[in-house]
């Protein structure tokens, strides 16, 4: 073991900060309950009305203090439990960071600003799922959860844009005293879903539930703090955030409720099929996340209790058990439950806190578990519609959780081995078992204690929900014999039962599993597709022939003008001659049978002659329109094009060295629809009347203001000298990287 | 004579396009030159044609005397004649270095940067 | 090519011709010319110089690396650009000295503009000479 070794600075210092930032967010706890919401803001973009706001309410401060209370524990055993590892530094850095990120996730009050904590949690967490790079596994999990949930975070962002832009503001707190207005706009429907499919996959509700079990590839502290404690809350935390102000609705209330209570039992039937108590874990935490999102779902006084109640009480017990777990694997190089056994002797204080927090899973008195899993009957006997159904559905996933809690926490301790373990059990060190021990300890406490939990953070965080702290429902271990109690003798024998026969059932379960639809695999199908059209439409499109891209292009041009110039119905109405000289006629005949020869010889040199026709043309038009500068420029400027192609002939091939003539009647085709577009544009354009304003600004200007007669020449060196500059120094580095072409010695071809 | 000349331009750009899309280069280099001065008319056109007197004014004036030219197309014509001759330079030069480093002036034996299925 | 007679006639054309186009950059202002002009045809003068004598006789006669004119005259009218700032107006703001002037007649007239057009006559000019030169030599 590499025990004595010790991570430095890198190791203590990201403790102190987090637990620094726990003791500075204590400080909010009394003002918080007395029903204060503080609020700071500074502006970030104010021109598109994004601020960097921050809001501490009941329901933040609940995250912030679950997160960086949890955090520094967390923080505090990894440095043992990765001690002496060589990128330990790297390993914190992200781990910091993401406690940061989630930090401002749930404390941001812009719509904006979220967002990009919300990516900032996504990137991190990719980091540190990746943290095992080498192995294939940990980078497909990586992959595979930045994918998820980074196109989750894609819709989300639409949604949040389209939910600022509809409300006229990025600002959470103002779009949620307006809720009754949103729920009422006829965009209401996509924004929910856009916003949904961005906590879904977050929280990895069903169908997006794949990805959670493969980010257990992380290191054990990582998969305690991001996979069940926080980061996957966050998408539960923002559904939370705008329940004041989305909720209530048929689709609300539906899409929340099935898809949590679905995710619910098929988690917990999943838990128990696995062996693997790390995976077990992962998929009780789905089911966390199934439930916390069916009570999101509605807004009874009951079930908004029961929701802070579950939170909390989740995070204490799953992040110890799965530090837990960790201490198991760091101690006997095993996490298979087959195997484990006989542990408690070895490692007492590590079954102490397993047991502890077992219990609160299981939902035993006095433990919070069982205080939280009574608000909970009492909360789903209250929904709105189908009570039978969610009743049922959540007496079922309780009972399998009872099971995996014994599966987890009893066995591995408690019954004999199952078989050889890799390395002799012996206890964690003081800094690995502290923390669960601590996190299950508070789940007692809290049990026996619900007042201190009560007036500090359930109350303010219904104060959130239904905007009077009066409606939170007491916490109490006895409330005399009611549905919710009976229901839970139900669960327990239920789980009972369950855990004695999970042999058997987990064997059967994974013979349906098998048959069954696998989302993992249906995944690397998916990619697998997506790679093959990615590399199907590179094919098609990026052929590597210079012409087909020149071709697309002037098909493009084509279609953006010619199709605009028909939408808009800008097409030319009337064609008018006008004076037709015969010097005029002859001078475009001129042009165009020098352009026409350019393009249909097959001699260099006739090609060249028919280009300086054209050249001469042109520069006629110019000397015989009032353009003497020009014509003169076009007419040198054509004598040095003749010059330079001539001296190039000397070396080039011929036009069609192969012999072959080249006639395309498909470049024809396009080619005179570019030319009809383009007279059609310039007759358009000359229909409309001519705006002089500059032209007489330069005219009037030009002598009394720049003390020159001939204007062209003012616009060029006066007026416009910034473009001139711009245009000479073009001009400057044509020639230079022309000439820095030529002067490099590259390989000489045949072409000798 | 303004439709005449636009029509004169639609061929001309007819005519760059057609040599544009050819297989040999040197034709594209053609089709370049002959689409920047159907470029240049575009402008010209585009501020009209006047039939005589450059934008000059005389001596004693403060002002052009009688109708003249606009002068705002030409310097902007001017200066884009120049500009193209710059691109053309450029142009002309790659190709010829293209050529005498790989020998060809077909297009479609150019296959560097993006080689053939299974040729790399 | 070789000819006596043009390379005879080119020494006093060419040197004509760069005449020519100095005095087509200085007119520019008032009459057609001015410095994209200017070197064009200053440019073709040398152009025939080194079409008739060779690139090795013209760039002795230009003594300076085409090169650097032409970045020479970047610079020249970027100065230019920059003097306005010094008297507090927007760059390329063109400035104005009349040497001997009174209030009918403005004298000999010295301008910033002046300045600048003669950058971009340098531009031109060393550009088009730089690449007909590199051209000439590698064929």
């Amino acid at each position: 073991m590499a025990q004595s070794k010790s991570n430095g600075i890198a190791g203590w210092l990201p403790i102190f900060v987090a637990a620094g930032l726990f003791v500075w967010f204590c400080q909010f706890i009394a003002p918080v309950s007395e029903g204060q919401v503080l609020r700071v803001a500074w502006d970030w973009v104010p021109s598109l009305g994004i601020a960097l706001s921050f809001v501490i309410d009941g329901l933040s401060l609940t995250f912030a203090l679950l997160i960086s209370g949890i955090g520094t524990l967390v923080l505090l055993y990894s440095n043992t439990y990765l001690a002496g590892h060589p990128q330990y530094a790297r390993f914190a850095l992200f781990l910091t960071s993401f406690m940061l990120a989630m930090l401002g996730l749930v404390l941001a009050d812009n719509l904006i600003a979220l967002f990009v904590f919300w990516e900032l949690t996504t990137i991190t967490s990719y980091l540190l799922i990746g943290f095992g790079h080498e192995t294939e596994k940990g980078r497909r999990s990586a992959l595979q959860a930045l994918f998820v949930t980074g196109a989750g975070a894609l819709a989300l962002l639409a949604g949040l844009i389209m939910l600022g832009i509809t409300m006229g503001t990025f600002e959470l707190s103002e779009i949620l005293q307006r809720g009754d207005e949103l729920k009422a706009h006829a965009l209401y429907l996509p924004i929910l879903i856009l916003i949904l499919c961005g906590t879904f996959t977050k929280s990895a509700q069903f169908p997006f539930h794949f990805w959670l079990p493969n980010a257990m590839a992380a290191p054990t502290p990582v998969s305690a703090f991001l996979h069940s404690a926080t980061m996957v809350k966050a998408g539960v935390y923002l559904m939370a955030r705008l329940h004041p102000g989305m909720a209530g609705t048929d689709v609300w209330f539906w899409t929340l409720s099935i898809a949590g209570a679905f995710t619910a039992v098929f988690a917990s039937i999943l838990a128990l099929r696995q062996t693997d108590l790390k995976q077990a874990l992962a998929y009780t935490t789905l089911m966390a996340l199934g439930v916390l999102t069916l009570f999101l779902g509605q807004g009874s006084e009951y079930g908004m209790t029961a929701f802070v109640t579950f939170l909390i009480v989740h995070s204490l017990y799953k992040a110890s058990l799965f530090l837990v777990v960790g201490c198991i694997d760091h101690s006997t190089g095993s996490r298979e439950a087959g195997v484990l056994g006989g542990l408690g002797r070895a490692m007492p204080m590590t079954a102490f806190a397993a047991a502890l927090a077992a219990i609160s899973m299981a939902g035993l008195p006095p433990f919070l578990g069982f205080i939280g899993k009574e608000l909970k009957y009492a909360g789903v006997l209250e929904v709105a519609g189908e009570p039978f159904v969610f009743t049922a559905a959540l007496v079922a996933a309780n009972a399998l959780m009872f099971a995996v809690a014994a599966v987890v926490a009893f066995k591995p301790f408690w019954r004999p081995a199952g078989g050889a373990l890799p390395r002799q059990p012996h206890e964690a060190p003081w800094q690995m078992w502290i923390g669960p021990v601590i996190l299950a300890v508070l789940g007692l406490v809290f049990g026996v204690m619900p007042g201190l939990l009560q007036t500090t953070l359930v109350n303010p965080t219904v104060d959130t929900f239904l905007g009077d702290a009066g409606k939170a429902k007491e916490l109490k271990l006895w409330a005399g014999v009611n549905l919710p109690l009976i229901l839970s003798g139900l669960t327990i024998v239920l789980g009972l039962i369950l855990y004695l026969v999970h042999g058997a059932l987990r064997n059967a379960l994974a013979r349906i599993m098998d048959a069954g639809p696998n989302f993992d695999r249906g995944w690397d199908r998916f990619l697998k597709g997506l790679k093959g059209f990615a590399a199907w439409q590179t094919r098609t499109i990026q052929t590597g022939v210079l012409r087909w891209y020149i071709f697309a292009t002037f098909l493009t041009v084509l279609i953006a003008l010619g199709g605009t110039m028909i939408a808009k119905n800008a097409a030319p109405q009337t064609i008018t001659f006008g004076d037709l000289s015969w010097k005029n006629v002859a001078l475009m005949l001129l042009i165009v049978s020098g352009a026409l020869l350019t393009a249909i010889t097959r001699s260099r040199i006739t090609a060249m002659a028919a280009l300086g026709v054209v050249g001469i043309g042109v520069a006629m038009v110019f000397i015989v329109y009032g353009a003497p500068d020009v014509a003169i420029t076009q007419l040198l400027v054509e004598t040095l094009v003749v010059v330079l192609v001539a001296v190039a002939l000397l070396r080039l091939p011929y036009l069609d060295p192969t012999g072959i003539k080249d006639v395309r009647p498909f470049d024809a085709v396009l080619a005179l629809f570019v030319g009809l577009v383009t007279t059609l544009i310039l007759l358009a354009v000359l229909e409309t009347p001519l705006d002089r304003r500059l032209t007489d600004y330069f005219e009037t200007a030009s002598w009394p203001e720049a003390f020159g007669r001939n204007i062209v020449n003012v616009i060029l060196v006066d007026f416009r000298a910034l473009d001139t500059f711009g245009e000479i120094a073009v001009v400057v580095i044509a020639a230079l990287s022309a000439y820095a072409l030529l002067r490099t010695t590259a390989p000489k071809g045949d072409g000798k | 004579m303004e439709a005449l000349l636009a029509i004169t331009i639609g061929i001309l750009v007819a005519c760059a396009v057609y040599l544009m899309l050819a297989r040999s280069v040197l034709r594209f280099i053609f089709g370049l030159i002959l689409i920047s001065n159907a470029a240049n008319l575009i402008i010209f056109a585009s501020g009209r044609l006047t039939n005589g007197a450059p934008p000059l004014i005389p001596e004693g004036a403060d002002a052009p005397v009688g109708l003249v030219a606009n002068a705002l197309p030409q310097a902007l014509v001017l200066t884009a004649i120049v500009i193209g001759f710059g691109l053309f330079a450029f142009a002309l030069i790659l190709m010829f270095r293209t050529y005498t480093t790989l020998g060809t002036l077909n297009s479609d034996d150019m296959r560097v940067a993006e080689p053939r299925e299974g040729q790399n | 090519m070789n000819s006596i007679i043009l390379r005879a006639g080119t020494r006093y054309l060419s040197g004509l011709l760069l005449l020519f186009s100095l005095y087509m950059l200085l007119r520019g202002h008032n009459e057609p010319g001015g410095g994209f002009i200017g070197g064009l045809i200053g440019s073709t003068g040398f152009v025939l110089y080194a079409i008739a004598c060779g690139t090795a006789d013209a760039r002795k006669a230009l003594r300076v690396q085409p090169n650097n004119i032409a970045m020479a005259g970047l610079g020249i009218a970027l100065l230019a650009g920059i003097f306005a700032a010094l008297f507090g107006d927007a760059l390329f703001t063109g400035q104005w000295l009349f040497i001997g002037g009174d209030k009918d007649e403005k004298g000999l007239p010295l301008s910033t503009v002046l300045v600048f057009d003669i950058g971009v006559y340098m531009v031109v000019f060393g550009s088009i000479i730089a690449l007909v030169f590199a051209m000439e030599e590698e064929i």
